[in-house]
């Protein structure tokens, strides 16, 4: 056994069946932050929609510019970290929705690339048309994290340690529903992200956006609410049945608190202090929604049939990546933190736009 | 496996492996580019503040725009690969997954959360924190991208010369021994060549780049200070080059015979010839319109000139590599690295003679090679990866055994569409990348930032001058 395997296994008992546990934590926390952080900076794409002011536009790529590589890096934390702690896992989903995948990656590219080329194209059609590869390809990569969460929601079978199954069984109304859940989720993350960013004309705009993006969030909360428990009996008895009914209970109490305050505050123009407060509230709508997934489908990583202790990695593979995990997302989270501090408040066009 | 199969009727697996190789080949010239050109700009930067001309600092910014959309280019398809892996390889990620996915995963943690962070800070910051935690950040990136080439060098080092598992019962590779899988036998080496790769294409394309403009001008500062460096780097970095790939072949002699066997182009087993052209016949298994010095492959790979080396006789033919690809891809690449040494060469002696600046026919010559670097990696990986096979994961998993359950319409269509975007995307993208580098630069270049820039479709209708980047105000 060498030093390093001794160092990280050392630190771990070799059984602990609390590990995958821990991991599970883990993923949720990765994607959480995925969702949240990648969210807005989709949200921003996808009100490129209603957003046809060019000022307007700069103003918004701008806000997110300095900071849309790391919170794009949390979908490779995402990633690796299943691949590393589950790996079945990784192996099951990402062939069950193959399709999906491929497409969430190529619009993931559109929106990457557009950040720097809007700058870059030399003509103003250009310009005009890697605007519209933005605002396509956040449509796009929104879409498919909303799909492929249905479709696992909706369930995967495996046999032989593999996908059994075709290559469009995730396409199903739920799995649409839930990609169209995810595009007005992120927009509406994105607008109340302006909202903290910007002023004048643009913040007044999105003022507008969050209002009825905010209503659109709360029906679909409804939908969801209850087409997911039918998905699978399971989720159903987790939701209605003695005693998960207490639970059942907090997710909607907390999504009506967090509306009561998103809409009261989302036009409190006199007051610089809450234009950040409709950006909470939103984050918040989407712990929720997150903590009720989670609250459904554990301890399955891919329902119906496959939990956390079979899909974990061997207990050596967990222990080495565990102290690391638990030590360098801090780290990370504070220079992260530090990078959002140095690029702090308002954005303002150039003078000369106007 | 010859060629003519695969295009009369693909397999599922052959098409998942074609995407695959076309997606991961094209990815790696980006970071390539990107960690030779993060620690050029660390360089650039930290001789400014040392020295305090302004020639080093309008250099970093010329390149620091280029880097900018280079180093974007090269997330996104990173970001393909991170996913396609599982995609097409979920047999792969099962069984490998326990050793390779905490690397990649280490590979996140320690590196591209680095270089996102104060990416950020390097392009649209120094007149936020000002020029010293400004070259923190420049620093940071630069090692960032160094991590991760270790990490992810480590993770495909160990699937060639795998080291400190064992199989587990379900058919997943179980680890025992971490430094073992990191520092695998082929690791070191591989990482040395990697990195003197990365920095030689770097340089070649500088250089080529420097060369252009003092065709057009040749009393720029700015571009025969970057042409003088590039060529420096040429001329010391490419003899290393050559020794560690020298160093590299006996090691792949030591683990991976049969990958050497048909690199060489040695059918059979024996007293070797160097053979400097010929075409494999893998059904007749024979080289045909073979030119070959006698003894010298024995020499190069023994030290020995009547060492004997295996060929490819020595192993069953469902166990031999694609040696119709790596036998080509592997010349191609040591014939580059000839090239750039000689072209390092007359560097030297027209440095000598004081004409460095001003010999045409040596900056049309250094034009020509600026892809050279990129060509030579994509060969040179290409040789390593089609000599892996048919394994992934050397002597341990099988390439059949790591396809993912797709079929063979669903791959197509979706390597279709890769190809399509890929070619619209990133062809624009290196057509943007292009230009940048055909403008001259000039004293008191811009940031990315700035509104020359920011706003280039519109110069004519804008005053030019301002910030119209992330400008907060408070
Ligand atoms: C020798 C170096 C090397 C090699 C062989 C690879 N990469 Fe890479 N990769 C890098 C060196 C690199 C880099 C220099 O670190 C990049 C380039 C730009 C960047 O952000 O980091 C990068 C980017 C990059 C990203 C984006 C990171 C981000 O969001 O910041 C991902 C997800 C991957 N890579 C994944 C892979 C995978 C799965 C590979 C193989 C199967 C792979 N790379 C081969
Ligand atoms: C960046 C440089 C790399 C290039 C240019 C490259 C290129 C290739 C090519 C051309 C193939 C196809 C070989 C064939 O089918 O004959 C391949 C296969 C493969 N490579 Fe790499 N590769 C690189 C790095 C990596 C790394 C770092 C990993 C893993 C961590 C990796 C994992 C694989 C896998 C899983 C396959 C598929 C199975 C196979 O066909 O062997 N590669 N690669
Ligand atoms: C003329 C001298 C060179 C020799 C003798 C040489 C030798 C080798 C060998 C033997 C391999 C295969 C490693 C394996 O078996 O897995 C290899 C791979 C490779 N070579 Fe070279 N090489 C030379 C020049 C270059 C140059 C000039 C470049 C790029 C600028 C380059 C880039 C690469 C890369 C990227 C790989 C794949 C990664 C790896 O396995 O390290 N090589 N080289």
């Amino acid at each position: 056994m060498s030093l390093l395997s001794f160092l990280t296994g050392g630190l771990i008992p070799a059984t602990a069946p609390w590990l995958p546990v821990a991991f599970a934590g883990i993923m949720a926390f990765i994607i959480l932050m995925y969702v949240i952080l990648d969210g807005f900076d989709l949200g921003i794409g996808i009100l490129f929609a209603l957003e046809r002011d060019k000022t307007h536009r700069d103003v918004m790529v701008n806000s997110i510019a300095p900071v849309w590589d790391g919170n794009e890096t949390w979908l490779v934390l995402g990633g690796s970290t299943l691949y590393g702690s589950f790996p079945l896992a990784f192996a099951v989903i990402l062939p069950a929705v193959y399709p999906l995948v491929i497409l969430m990656l190529m619009g993931l590219i559109f929106r990457g690339t557009a950040f720097e080329f809007r700058f870059r194209a030399p003509t103003e059609k250009l310009r005009l048309l890697w605007d519209w590869a933005f605002l396509g390809g956040s449509v796009v990569a929104a879409f498919c994290q909303g799909a492929i969460l249905g479709g696992l929601m909706h369930g995967t079978p495996i046999v032989n340690r593999a996908y059994a199954g075709g290559a469009l069984d995730w396409l199903n109304p739920f799995t649409i529903f839930c990609g169209f859940a995810v595009v007005v989720g992120y927009s509406l993350l994105g607008a109340a992200w302006m909202i903290w960013r910007a002023s004048g004309e643009l913040q007044s705009n999105m003022r507008v956006y969050a209002k009825y993006l905010g209503m659109a969030m709360l029906v679909i909360f409804g939908i969801v609410g209850i087409w997911s428990p039918l998905q699978n009996p399971a989720y159903y008895d987790r939701w209605f049945n003695w005693p998960g009914i207490f639970a059942t209970a907090v997710a909607p109490i907390s999504v009506l608190i967090l509306a009561y305050i998103f809409f009261k505050h989302l036009n409190s123009t006199d007051q610089a202090a809450h234009d950040k407060t409709p950006f909470f509230c939103a984050l918040g709508f989407f712990v929720v929604s997150f903590g009720g997934l989670g609250y459904s489908i554990f301890p399955q990583i891919v329902p119906p049939g496959l939990d956390i202790w079979q899909a974990a990695a061997p207990t050596v593979s967990l222990q080495f990546l565990f102290p690391g995990v638990v030590i360098l997302i801090p780290v990370i989270l504070a220079y992260n933190i530090f990078a959002y501090y140095i690029f702090r408040g308002k954005i303002e066009a150039g003078a000369h736009y106007h | 496996m010859s060629f003519l199969p695969f295009f009369a009727s693909p397999t599922a697996i052959e098409m998942a492996r074609a995407q695959f190789g076309f997606v991961i080949a094209f990815h790696i010239i980006f970071p390539a580019f990107s960690i030779g050109l993060a620690s050029f700009l660390a360089v650039l930067e930290g001789a400014w503040l040392w020295t305090k001309q302004p020639v080093y600092l309008d250099a970093f910014k010329y390149w620091l725009k280029i880097f900018a959309m280079i180093f974007a280019i090269g997330v996104v398809s990173g970001l393909v690969m991170a996913y396609e892996i599982g995609a097409n390889w979920g047999g792969y990620a099962d069984k490998v997954g326990p050793v390779l996915g905490p690397l990649l995963a280490y590979e996140t943690l320690t590196a591209f959360f680095l270089e996102a962070g104060f990416l950020g800070i390097m392009l649209f910051g120094l007149d936020r924190v000002g020029p010293k935690l400004h070259f923190a950040a420049t620093c940071l990136v630069s090692i960032g991208t160094l991590i991760s080439a270790t990490w992810i060098l480590s993770a495909n080092s160990w699937m060639q010369t795998p080291a400190g598992t064992v199989m587990g019962a379900n058919g997943q590779i179980v680890p025992v021994d971490w430094l073992a899988i990191i520092f695998s036998p082929s690791a070191p080496y591989r990482w040395v060549h990697m990195i003197l790769a990365s920095y030689l294409a770097t340089a070649f394309m500088v250089g080529g780049v420097g060369a252009y403009h003092l065709l057009r001008d040749r009393k720029n500062q700015i571009s025969r200070l970057f042409f003088s460096m590039a060529l420096w780097m040429a001329a010391i970095v490419t003899p290393l080059q050559i020794l560690a790939g020298d160093t590299q072949g006996q090691n792949t002699l030591a683990y991976q015979p049969a990958k050497i066997a048909g690199m060489e182009g040695d059918f059979t087993t024996g007293v070797q010839a160097l053979h400097l052209f010929g075409i494999p016949d893998v059904a007749q298994g024979k080289l045909l319109y073979d030119v070959a010095i006698p003894h010298l492959g024995s020499f190069i790979l023994t030290h020995d000139w009547n060492g004997v080396v295996k060929g490819l006789d020595a192993w069953p033919k469902d166990q031999w590599p694609v040696v119709s690809v790596e036998f080509f891809t592997f010349r191609i690449m040591v014939a580059l690295g000839f090239a750039m040494f000689g072209l390092g060469l007359l560097s030297l002696w027209l440095r000598y003679k004081r004409r460095l600046y001003d010999t045409k026919w040596f900056h049309y010559l250094t034009m020509l090679m600026a892809p050279s670097g990129f060509i030579a990696i994509v060969m040179g990986w290409t040789t390593t990866e089609t000599g892996r096979q048919p394994w992934t994961v050397y002597g341990l998993v099988t390439t059949a055994q790591s396809a993912s359950p797709i079929s063979l319409p669903v791959v197509m269509t979706s390597f279709a569409v890769i190809i399509v975007i890929y070619a619209l995307v990133f062809g624009s993208g290196i057509l943007y990348v292009l230009k940048m580098m055909a403008k001259l630069p000039e004293p008191g270049e811009s940031m990315p930032d700035d509104a020359p820039l920011r706003s280039h479709g519109l110069v004519g209708q804008v005053a030019l001058g301002d910030k119209a980047g992330p400008v907060a105000a408070e």
